[in-house]
């Protein structure tokens, strides 16, 4: 029943799930990007920010495992994207590592740079992480500048098997406005479910109402980055993998992909009906709060179907501008047999773990947070 | 060719993010023991004194545990980022404890924390006490799995290398998870983690106790940290030894460089410092028998026949056939499709000698021998502050029992001065087994220098300089947090 085929495309499933997660979850780097924007007076600063420091974990933690099953899955990826695109993911890290910190550090008596400096990272963080993550996903459409020669690990001298054609390392993506429109996109949806996750976690209706009107705002950026991105995507040429593993670009590729995988096509409109309905339900009824789990639930249907249409369907997911053949498809870039076959065993714990996390997340958040429980609280930030 | 500059600078990167990374690991796994077992005395009890005492060390582990999980992330994609070629060659084996630490370990660690930190007044009191315990078990397994991968790099099992996809494959994954190496790491490691964090609460309770405030709850968090801490102490003896077995077996010019022996034989010295010898010592510690034989660097290099009469290849002999690998290597890829009945004859040759395909990246016999000085004394560092921090355990739990170390000014003071060398024990132990297994990534299997990413030294360098400036910054900031917060106190005393 496992066939070595099947485990290649559940493994991509798997990862296109994980990214679907994480970016649902860069709700926490969404309301970050609005502290110093939004919080009139301290009381309302410490209210977003601890409305999002009790989850913020969970986006940490589902970038780690998005990392350790691409890893494990897609090794090639790992070593061609990583050390390549060396800048850009360093910096991704670099800003997760400071809002790591800022949290905890921001209310802390000796915190040393003081706490607006903490509050500048949870931001640039807010910011910064969306946009570069947002623009290297879009190199998964529009190529990148590598190499991949596996017969060089043969060469004692120069063994390394991947390698990058440019100095740039990576930050040469946002040259390509698309790139950046991806990226623009993906922070434009971080800050929309930023906004509906506190709208629907905070008990302060003066708060409530100020981010209301924030999400018209958001709501339309994000809306014409998303209406940008999804034009160009349906009309550009994409890269194909034929039967024998050859590459070659495809006009239309990713339109063909959507019309050629309808069950995808439909994921990606149920995806996209879901967040339009947590948004504009949010916009338009004062009392209508838990507009965030729709619109969550459609961003992960919509990124899961957005990497099915670029791994899927005969597509080489990680593309090389360099050389077409360098290219990495799910079957070329995967991990052995024998190893998918043991990870999907171990990722039958997957329904257990979000069942543990749905149920003390209910238990977490039965009552929106107050000005008065943080008076009360020990521990805050 | 790969600049020597760029392996360096590779290494001095990873090497700088795994040693912060151990400053704040240890306490993670020490605290959330001592913190849990408070609690859980609360619970039975129902005294409000220990929930405050509990919640006192959860501060100390809330201000520790970002910058451990910050320099945990860069960690984990740095093998990505500086060391690609090691990813693709062997992640067919070591992305898998990755991932399953990520899916089991890591979200346990990020949902039940959160419970403990915030839930006091939202979920029951025994859901927050397993929370707490949980909180413990996920860093525990996350424990686990990352030493499973680096157990793996000491001694690597279970796998076959695929000439088609040129890397080694996981055939066993039951061989990789048992491997000996890595399950006498995880406990050497977390265990030595107990006993930072006994040590720490320890020290913390005596600085108190100096100061003649708090003494109740010093009292009582000394009583449960040298329980905790005297286990772990223990532990980490039983598997140090252990571990000395293993290195002698799997890694042994990781052990002569470690005793500095030039030239090994039956009934081994070891060597207490440069010219103070105990005579049969090493024999003993290697192989646990004194008649034992232990190899020498010039043994190693040279190659030597055993007592057993086994025959151990010299350096130049490896080398030969690592090369004959590599050249039957690229003989099977250019044939592979064209020819494949002398390409199978060929994958012969690559067989015969794949045990031996590291030794083909090296060209000199003398890169085969990691720097003894980085390993001889950091050795003795840890077996020296080891064996010192053992006793002062003892001595502890003994004058603790005894009701009396309220009035000890003397071992007060030892244990305050005990924090920094509980980490420095711990910081030299990493050194020896990361240096001391150099030149390899994997030991045997992938030398560091065909590990690396295809970067240049320079954006190394700048990274390097980055992570110097966030990381002693986060360290200088979580100490300056931390002072504060013990000066505050718990205040839990009647009367304060």
């Amino acid at each position: 029943m496992f066939t070595y085929e099947f485990l290649q495309n559940y493994w991509w499933f798997i990862v296109a799930l994980l990214g679907g997660l994480l970016v649902f979850l860069l709700f926490v780097q969404g309301a970050n990007a609005m502290i110093l924007l939004m919080g009139a007076d301290e009381r309302e600063k410490q209210l977003m920010v601890n409305s999002t420091g009790r989850k913020w974990e969970f986006t940490f933690t589902t970038l780690v495992t998005f990392g350790g099953a691409f890893f494990a899955s897609f090794p090639l990826f790992y070593s061609t994207s990583f050390g390549g695109a060396y800048w850009v993911w360093v910096l991704i890290l670099v800003t997760f590592v400071l809002q790591a910190v800022s949290y905890e550090f921001q209310n802390r008596t000796g915190n040393i740079i003081g706490r607006t400096a903490f509050r500048v990272f949870l931001a640039l963080n807010g910011f910064l992480a969306p946009l570069l993550i947002g623009t290297a996903v879009g190199t998964f459409f529009t190529g990148s500048d590598f190499t991949v020669n596996k017969a060089a690990a043969g060469d004692s001298l120069m063994p390394v098997i991947s390698s990058w054609g440019n100095g740039w390392h990576g930050l040469e993506a946002v040259a390509n406005l698309w790139n950046v429109s991806f990226g623009l996109m993906v922070v434009g949806l971080a800050v929309c479910l930023g906004l509906m996750y506190m709208i629907n976690n905070i008990d302060d209706e003066a708060l409530v109402q100020k981010m209301r009107r924030r999400l018209v705002v958001s709501g339309v950026v994000f809306l014409v980055f998303f209406l940008n991105t999804a034009a160009g995507l349906l009309t550009m040429d994409g890269f194909a993998v034929a039967e024998d593993g050859t590459v070659y670009m495809e006009r239309y590729k990713y339109l063909h992909n959507f019309l050629q995988m309808p069950a995808v096509l439909a994921v990606f409109l149920a995806g996209t009906v879901l967040v339009l309905w947590g948004l504009a339900g949010t916009v338009a009824c004062r009392n209508f709060r838990r507009g965030i789990w729709p619109a969550g639930a459609g961003t992960v249907l919509v990124v899961m179907a957005v990497l099915m249409v670029a791994g899927y369907n005969g597509t080489a997911y990680y593309p090389s501008t360099a050389d077409l053949q360098s290219s990495l498809t799910i079957a070329n870039s995967c991990s052995s047999e024998f190893t998918l076959r043991t990870m999907a065993y171990v990722s039958f714990v997957i329904p257990f773990v979000l069942a543990y996390i749905v149920f003390a997340w209910r238990a977490m958040d039965r009552r929106p947070l107050t000005s008065e429980e943080l008076e009360n609280t020990e521990h805050k930030y | 060719m790969v600049e020597t500059t760029l392996i360096d600078w590779s290494r001095a990167q990873f090497a700088l993010t795994a040693c912060y990374h151990w400053v704040f690991v240890p306490l993670t796994l020490g605290l959330a023991v001592i913190m849990a077992v408070m609690e859980t005395i609360y619970v039975v009890r129902k005294d409000e004194f220990w929930k405050k005492a509990s919640q006192f060390w959860m501060k100390i582990f809330g201000i520790n545990f970002a910058v451990g999980i910050a320099t945990g992330l860069i960690l984990e994609f740095e093998f990505g980022t500086n060391w690609s070629n090691y990813s693709w060659f062997v992640g067919d084996i070591f992305g898998a404890p990755l991932a399953i630490e990520g899916i089991i370990a890591f979200f346990m660690e990020a949902t039940f924390v959160a419970v403990m930190f915030f839930g006091w007044d939202k979920v029951s009191r025994k859901f927050h006490l397993a929370s707490t315990w949980l909180t413990g078990i996920g860093a525990t397994i996350s424990a686990f799995w990352i030493l499973v991968a680096n157990g793996w790099m000491q001694h690597p099992v279970g796998m076959e290398f695929n000439p088609d996809t040129v890397r080694n494959e996981m055939v066993d994954f039951w061989a990789v998870v048992t491997n000996p190496v890595a399950v006498t790491k995880f406990f050497h490691s977390v265990l030595s983690g107990w006993m930072t964090g006994a040590i720490v609460v320890i020290g913390i309770s005596c600085w108190y106790l100096l100061r003649k405030r708090e003494t109740r709850f010093a009292l009582a968090s000394i009583r449960v940290a040298a329980a905790v801490g005297i286990i772990g102490t223990f532990a980490v003896m039983f598997t140090g030894d252990r571990s000395g077995v293993h290195v002698a077996r799997y890694q042994p010019m990781k052990l002569a460089a470690a005793e500095g022996l030039m030239d090994g034989g039956r009934r081994a010295p070891f060597s207490i410092v440069p010219g103070i010898e105990i005579p049969g010592m090493l024999s003993i510690l290697a192989t646990h028998d004194i008649d034992g034989y232990v190899p020498g660097i010039n043994d190693l290099l040279d190659g030597y026949t055993d007592p057993d009469g086994n025959e151990h290849l010299s350096a130049e002999a490896k080398m030969y056939k690592g090369e004959t690998a590599l050249r039957a290597f690229r003989v099977y890829r250019k044939i592979k499709d064209k020819a494949p009945k002398a390409a199978a004859e060929v994958k012969k040759v690559l067989d015969g000698n794949m045990e031996y395909f590291g030794y083909g990246y090296i060209k000199d016999r003398n890169e085969l021998v990691p720097n003894i000085w980085l390993v001889y004394w950091p050795f003795r560092i840890m077996v020296g502050l080891g064996g010192f921090l053992l006793l002062f355990m003892v001595t502890v739990l003994f004058f603790e029992r005894r009701g009396k170390i309220a009035d000890m000014k003397w071992l007060q003071r030892v244990a305050l001065l005990s924090i920094p060398l509980v980490y420095l024990a711990g910081q030299a132990g990493w050194v020896v087994a990361e240096v001391g297994r150099q030149p390899w990534a994997i030991q045997d299997l992938l030398p560091v220098n065909a590990a690396i990413s295809s970067l240049s030294a320079g954006a190394v360098k700048t990274t390097f300089f980055i992570f110097v400036a966030v990381f002693t910054l986060f360290l200088a900031i979580e100490l300056n947090i931390m002072f504060k917060a013990i000066r505050k106190g718990p205040g839990v005393d009647e009367g304060q």
